[in-house]
């Protein structure tokens, strides 16, 4: 246990060691750890960031989801009720179609039944006037009995 | 066996004494020739182990860090976790003790802790290896008795090395103190604690006692750390030279021994460096 120069040069090899340590080996190192450090710290902050958003979204695409749920179920009575409505609307239409049409064929057939009830009338206005003419041929006077005939045509 | 015991003895000497340089008339000389050199000889071995460990460990840290600051947010490998971990453990320590702002203390305590601790780990390379190699060389290529060439590989049994790194510290501690409390304060705080009274006169009779313990307190902090680790590895390196000697034994003995002696190592490091941060917290801390 001597001391002797060797304590001098220890004393300046450890003073460069410091320095050099301090200059060129601690900084760089430091930097690099906090920015890595950083680095984890926003990747983490941005993981809690996604998850929240995540579930926000989940949130949001079930409550739009619920939405359009009641929606399409609106839409669907909506139309169960329009069909209802038209379907009522078409038996309407066709009831009075119906009306129409048997109403105006009514009308056809009684006019045709009027009309042929005139021409019978008229056939048999002049068949019974042919009848009695054939009968009456000698004594009666188409003229002067026409009054009687114009009566029983009008009978008839 | 008095020719035995001698043997043994001068086997353990040659262990303990390191490779000497001085100049003698002019002219370098080495080893016995250096005896009456007194101060001023340099212990080479000393010296080249603990500047070759400071370098290699410059050299990795600064290889760790060039690749840093190539690419901060690149994946880093195995050893760049690895130093990384050593600066984290290092700067966590340092937070955690030393409130200043300081840009020195943490590389500071990360030398010391790294360079300490490769220093110590020499301790565990068996103790003939090295002192044997060097004396095959020394007689081989220099034609110097082995017995003649001196090799102690481990510089922190040497006083020489923690004396000078207790003695940087102890630069620092002063420089601390004045930095932070100026020289005036200083003093203040060298003559005005720990007895303090508000008679000027009883105060002025005080000055000495105080002088003498602050004084005492303060180099007592260096003496301590220097010895402490000198200690510590002197005595570790003193069990492995005399397991060594004791034949075919030694080998489950050396195994425990070196086992406990990793603790050692790592914790006298960790020790010296923890010292270092505490009393620098000391030194620049305004408390009194």
């Amino acid at each position: 246990m001597n001391l002797t120069l060797t304590i001098i040069g220890q004393m300046i090899a450890f003073a460069v060691f410091v320095v050099f340590c301090m200059k060129f080996v601690w900084p760089p190192l430091m930097d690099a750890i906090e920015a890595r450090q950083k680095k984890i710290a926003d990747g983490l902050a941005a993981t809690d960031r996604a998850e929240k958003d995540l579930a926000l979204a989940q949130d949001k695409a079930k409550d739009q989801l619920k939405d359009a749920k009641a929606h399409a179920a609106e839409i669907i009575e909506q139309a169960k009720k329009r069909e209802a409505k038209m379907i009522d609307e078409a038996i309407a239409k066709a009831n009075a179609e119906r009306e129409h049409i048997l109403a105006q064929a009514k009308a056809e057939v009684d006019a045709e039944r009027i009309r042929a009830r005139e021409e019978l009338r008229k056939q048999v206005a002049s068949l019974a006037v042919a009848g009695a003419e054939r009968i009456l041929q000698r004594s009666i006077d188409e003229a002067a009995h026409s009054d009687i005939l114009e009566k029983l045509v009008a009978e008839l | 066996m008095a020719a035995g015991e001698s043997n043994i003895s001068s086997h353990i000497q040659h262990h303990l004494t390191n490779a000497k340089m001085c100049t003698v008339d002019g002219s370098v000389a080495f080893n016995k020739a250096c005896s009456e050199a007194g101060f001023w000889v340099l212990h080479i071995d000393s010296l080249a182990w603990s500047i070759g460990l400071g370098i290699l460990f410059l050299w990795l840290f600064r290889i760790a860090a060039v690749k840093a600051s190539r690419d901060q947010l690149a994946v880093p490998g195995k050893f760049q976790c690895f130093v990384e971990l050593l600066v984290e453990f290092v700067d966590s320590n340092v937070k955690s003790t030393f409130y200043g702002n300081s840009k020195l203390i943490a590389p500071l305590a990360l030398t010391i802790f790294v360079w300490v601790f490769l220093m110590n780990l020499m301790d565990l390379v068996p103790v003939d290896v090295l002192p044997a190699l060097a004396g095959w060389i020394g007689f081989t290529f220099f034609g110097v008795e082995s017995q003649n060439v001196y090799m102690k590989i481990v510089p922190t049994t040497d006083i020489n090395t923690t004396a000078a790194l207790a003695m940087g510290v102890f630069v620092l501690m002063i420089g601390y103190s004045i930095k932070i409390k100026g020289v005036v304060g200083f003093i203040k705080e060298l003559t005005l604690h720990p007895f303090h009274a508000k008679n000027v006169v009883v105060q002025a009779l005080l000055v000495p006692f105080n002088l003498l313990l602050e004084v005492l307190a303060l180099i007592t902090k260096p003496f301590s750390l220097a010895l402490r680790l000198y200690g510590n590895l002197y005595a570790g390196e003193m069990i492995f030279i005399l397991i060594g000697i004791i034949g075919l034994l030694q080998l489950p003995l050396h195994f425990i021994w070196a086992v406990f002696h990793i603790l050692v190592i790592v914790l006298q490091a960790f020790v010296f460096m923890m010292l270092t941060i505490v009393y620098l917290s000391m030194a620049s801390a305004d408390n009194h």
